[in-house]
């Protein structure tokens, strides 16, 4: 049966640098559907706030009221509002009008504004507030409080209808979410490219997790930890993970015993170390500092999420364009021939056990940042989500053939799934049935169009 | 009124892609009687046996046993209709014990069908008498993997008979024999006889036909040559109807000026497969070596090649050491290979035209690890247009090609190399013979620049029409030196590899 389907023809990455995509088109299908499946789900009025909404607001003053006209600004103080406030009167006076006062705050305030306003005989033209403030009890019988202020008409943000699947706060929050599954999936691609399996990288996202919480807390002085610290902590997470993939490889090079047995006995020896280690407990004696890799957003996108793209990136190109990505497809494509045709075959092999425990622990590292400790219960049953994710992207389990984009396509179906149902208010049981539906259904979507 | 004959296949005839295996072939067996199945490489005698065992349908033709045709669809038909198959690769359970494989299937058991219990009792004991009528005294509860391959050979014997087979085909049965295990094989088969099971002895071994067999048929290129009671024939008549076919002009004439000595092999060994291979190669010459399947042919290629590591033996190329521990050492050396089975050992299947060329030739075509695709590129389009690859793209996965185009793809690999020494393991198997004129006319143009090109087939019309020398192999030790190729003749060769 297996010789059966290795024996018919399949799509496989071209040549050229992003036919990767294009070859995974299939799996990119069901993204999308998937994403406009929830986009539809999740479609619901949206209350603009902050500096964006001031645009439409300020457009919709100036064309009720050309200038010279009198704004008060009123909204509360959070911060969203503050910004739009300020952006408003900006915007306002730089157009000519006059922004008689910026209220941040309560509706006391707000009334003594409007009363000083009434006092000074100033009459308003409009009042703009949030669509909170616009709410405020006191500016419903205006003519009656304040009779000196004219009839200002009250002026808020315009709802319209979008998906909260779409916001970009919520695709941010499923890069991020994903951003571990992801970071590990690159290396289950490679191992799984030369017709192999790693299991232990669960178990090394808690090891490599607990080590770098436990290296800052006692090497690097804990709370109290600088830059270098953290970044050697971090390193010695991302060693370890490594030490334990070239003991896993090694063993499966030099004894030829099977992938899925040397793997085995490393989750549970990587499990057991974790928690030996950290006794148990979490370590979080870090500084708030720690947190900068998993939470920290320095180029407009959270710094995983950079760290993701990055990797992906590199994976693509050594699979593409070097002949260590070369070697990797003709290893498992058929290891004999590999061999009678010079490639190394047992360096191949270590070197991509090598690389996915090094993953594995940096994928450790990043949850560590994410959480602001290390913990032996981290990443468990990882492994099994980072092997759907790779072999939804359309990678066979056989393998010989698999590419990174698609491994990180199944990756963000994966956490589009969990993150769809989380908006329409599925439970995290029935989520788990589904996605293990959605798993099955996309491997067989996948089999039959290759057919 | 006559009995009709145990077993009558008649007109069988079997087409592959390109090859005719068989074209209406006929074979008869009376009871108690044991038949040899002669003939050369690809002459159709497995295919015909596979026929007979279920495992291939035949085109046309029908097979008749005592008196009634049958449908032989698979291997179980086959074992309804009485019919056992012993190949030379047993069909053994190897952590079962001896009883356990003999009822394989056929369990001995009591109550309904699926919840049935085997009698482990009576299962023993009846395999233990079926083993005792072969002379076999082992415990049938012996795990079969801690049985010797003689016995293991007994256990699939006794698995036909606990079968109810009355016609026995044994593909090679002494192959992997010694001496006196093959002596008492001779005896379980004449034990056989007398129970009146027809046996089909498929063997390359003439003097034990000599011994065991009462009639022989011969094959060639698919067709009856003729047979003949054993007793009436002797050696060279067998020789002379295997081979006998007239040589076509197929190969491309080439001048032969044999140089210097470049390639020295001396006391090659590995286990009993070569045993002190020793022989040199000149610039200019092709030197081929043959033999039977199973002789140490492919072992000596696969040795000076790294593929096996040797026991012993020293390689020098042009007078210096070479030291071929890996293929990847062997091919730093200037040594290119191309295996027997281009599917299993040449080609990555599900890879490209262009990943394939390349494999052996990436660090020529990267700097720091990274592939320069435009010269990858245009080298891979240079291959193609001189060695006339067909194939759409440079992208095409090779499983694609045909079988010359693929064996192209595999030598492109090792041109682009500039390999030294080049190793042909049968260059031409399932090759068409289009394509099989243009892989002759670049062993002789590599012959010619120099290179020392040393070939191995089983093909001998390929082999005369090919080489300058022969070497014959035997059992893993070279039986035979011919050093003038256009002296030899395909009797003298089958002379020197049967011995």
């Amino acid at each position: 049966m297996t010789h059966d389907a290795s024996a018919t023809v399949r799509a496989r990455p071209a040549g050229n640098f992003l036919g990767g995509a294009l070859s995974n088109l299939g799996m990119t299908w069901v993204l999308l559907a998937l994403c406009l499946l929830f986009s539809a789900l999740t479609w619901s009025e949206q209350q603009p706030g902050g500096a964006a909404a001031a645009r439409g607001v300020a457009d919709d003053i100036l064309a009720a009221h050309a200038p010279p006209t009198r704004v008060l600004v009123a909204v509360r103080g959070q911060p969203d509002d503050v910004a739009y406030a300020d952006t408003l009167a900006e915007i306002l006076r730089n157009s000519g009008a006059t922004v008689v006062a910026v209220v941040k705050g309560e509706p006391k305030e707000a009334r003594a504004a409007l009363a000083a306003a009434n006092a000074a005989a100033q009459p308003l033209d409009v009042i703009a507030g949030s669509a909170a403030s616009a709410a405020w009890a006191l500016f419903a019988d205006l003519p009656t409080d304040f009779p000196a202020l004219g009839n200002p008409s009250i002026v808020q943000p315009r709802l319209y209808a979008w998906p909260n699947f779409l916001k970009l706060e919520n695709l941010l929050n499923i890069a991020n979410q994903i951003a571990v599954i992801a970071i590990l999936a690159v290396g289950m691609t490679l191992v799984i490219i030369t017709g192999g399996i790693d299991l232990s990288v669960g178990s090394l996202i808690a090891l490599a997790s607990v080590v770098t919480a436990v290296l800052v807390r006692d090497c690097a002085n804990g709370v109290e930890a600088g830059t270098l610290g953290m970044v050697l902590a971090g390193l010695g997470g991302v060693a370890v993970g490594a030490l334990a993939g070239a003991l896993s490889g090694g063993v499966i090079v030099a004894f030829g015993i099977p992938p899925f047995i040397a793997t085995l006995a490393m989750m549970l020896v990587a499990g057991g170390g974790a928690s030996m280690l950290a006794k148990g407990q979490s370590v979080y004696q870090v500084p708030d500092a720690f947190m900068w890799l998993g939470r920290g957003a320095d180029l407009g996108l959270p710094n995983a999420v950079v760290l993701v793209l990055l990797l992906y990136g590199i994976a693509h190109f050594v699979m593409t364009r070097m002949t260590f990505g070369r070697w990797l497809l003709a290893v498992g494509g058929n290891r004999e021939a590999a061999r009678l045709s010079g490639v190394p075959v047992a360096g191949t092999l270590l070197t991509a056990y090598v690389l996915s425990g090094a993953l594995a622990g940096l994928g450790g590292v990043v949850m560590a940042s994410q959480l602001k400790s290390g913990s032996p219960n981290f990443g468990q049953m990882y492994e099994l989500y980072v092997i759907a994710a790779v072999v939804v992207g359309g990678t066979s389990l056989a393998g010989g053939e698999g590419s990174m984009i698609g491994t990180l396509v199944g990756a963000l179906i994966i956490a589009v799934i969990q993150n769809g149902m989380n908006l329409v208010g599925i439970e995290s049981y029935t989520q788990r049935v589904v996605l293990g539906g959605v798993i099955l259904a996309a491997v067989l979507l996948d089999r039959l169009r290759r057919r | 009124m006559t009995t009709p004959p145990l077993l009558s296949m008649e007109g069988i005839a079997k087409s592959y892609p390109g090859v005719q295996a068989l074209a209406g072939v006929n074979l008869a067996l009376a009871r108690g009687e044991v038949l040899a199945l002669l003939g050369e490489n690809g002459a159709g005698k497995s295919t015909l046996m596979k026929i007979l065992g279920g495992a291939v349908r035949p085109d046309a033709g029908r097979i008749v046993i005592e008196g009634v045709e049958r449908a032989i669809r698979s291997p179980l038909d086959a074992l309804g209709a009485g019919v056992a198959v012993i190949h030379q690769e047993f069909n053994l359970v190897p952590a079962l014990g001896a009883a356990d494989n003999i009822f394989l299937g056929q369990e001995v058991a009591r109550g309904p069908a699926g919840l049935a219990l085997i009698d482990r009792n009576s299962q023993r004991r009846r395999a233990q008498a079926l083993l005792a009528r072969l002379g076999a005294d082992f415990d049938a509860d012996t795990p079969c993997r801690s049985l010797s391959v003689a016995r293991q050979q007994l256990v699939e014997i006794a698995k036909a008979l606990a079968a109810g087979a009355r016609i026995l085909v044994m593909d090679e049965p002494s192959a992997a024999l010694t001496t006196p295990e093959v002596a008492a094989l001779h005896d379980v088969i004449r034990e056989l006889k007398r129970d009146g099971t027809g046996i089909v002895y498929v063997s390359h071994r003439l003097e034990e036909i000599a011994a065991v067999c009462d009639r022989v048929e011969v094959l060639r290129d698919g067709r009856n040559v003729g047979g003949a009671p054993v007793a009436a024939v002797n050696r060279s008549d067998l020789i002379r109807m295997m081979v006998g076919r007239e040589l076509i002009e197929e190969f491309p004439r080439r001048t032969s000026t044999p140089g210097d000595v470049r390639l020295i092999v001396e006391g090659l060994a590995r286990g009993t497969a070569v045993r002190g291979v020793s022989f040199e190669a000149r610039a200019g010459e092709i030197l081929a070596l043959t033999g039977l399947v199973g002789s140490g042919r492919t072992e000596v290629l696969r040795l000076l090649f790294g593929a096996d590591r040797r026991d012993s033996g020293t390689i020098r190329l042009d007078g210096r050491r070479v030291e071929p521990r890996s293929p990847r050492a062997a091919i730093a050396a200037g040594i290119g290979l191309l295996p027997e089975d281009r599917k299993l050992q040449g080609l990555v299947l599900g890879l490209s035209v262009r990943e394939n060329f390349s494999l052996p030739n990436l660090a020529r075509f990267s700097r720091a690890g990274i592939v320069r695709q435009s010269e990858e590129q245009r080298a891979c389009a240079g291959s193609i247009a001189a060695l006339r690859i067909k194939t759409p793209r440079q992208e095409t996965a090779v499983r694609g090609l045909s079988g010359g185009n693929q064996q192209k793809v595999v030598l492109a690999k090792w041109l682009e190399r500039h390999c030294e020494v080049l190793l042909f393991d049968e260059p031409t198997r399932g090759v068409d013979v289009g394509a099989k004129v243009e892989i002759y006319q670049l062993m002789n143009d590599l012959a010619a620049a120099g290179k020392v090109v040393v070939m191995v087939s089983s093909d001998l019309p390929e082999v005369l029409g090919m080489a300058d020398r022969i070497l014959v192999m035997h059992d893993g030790r070279i039986t035979g030196r011919i050093d003038d190729a256009s002296t030899a003749t395909q009797e003298s060769i089958m002379e020197l590899a049967v011995t």
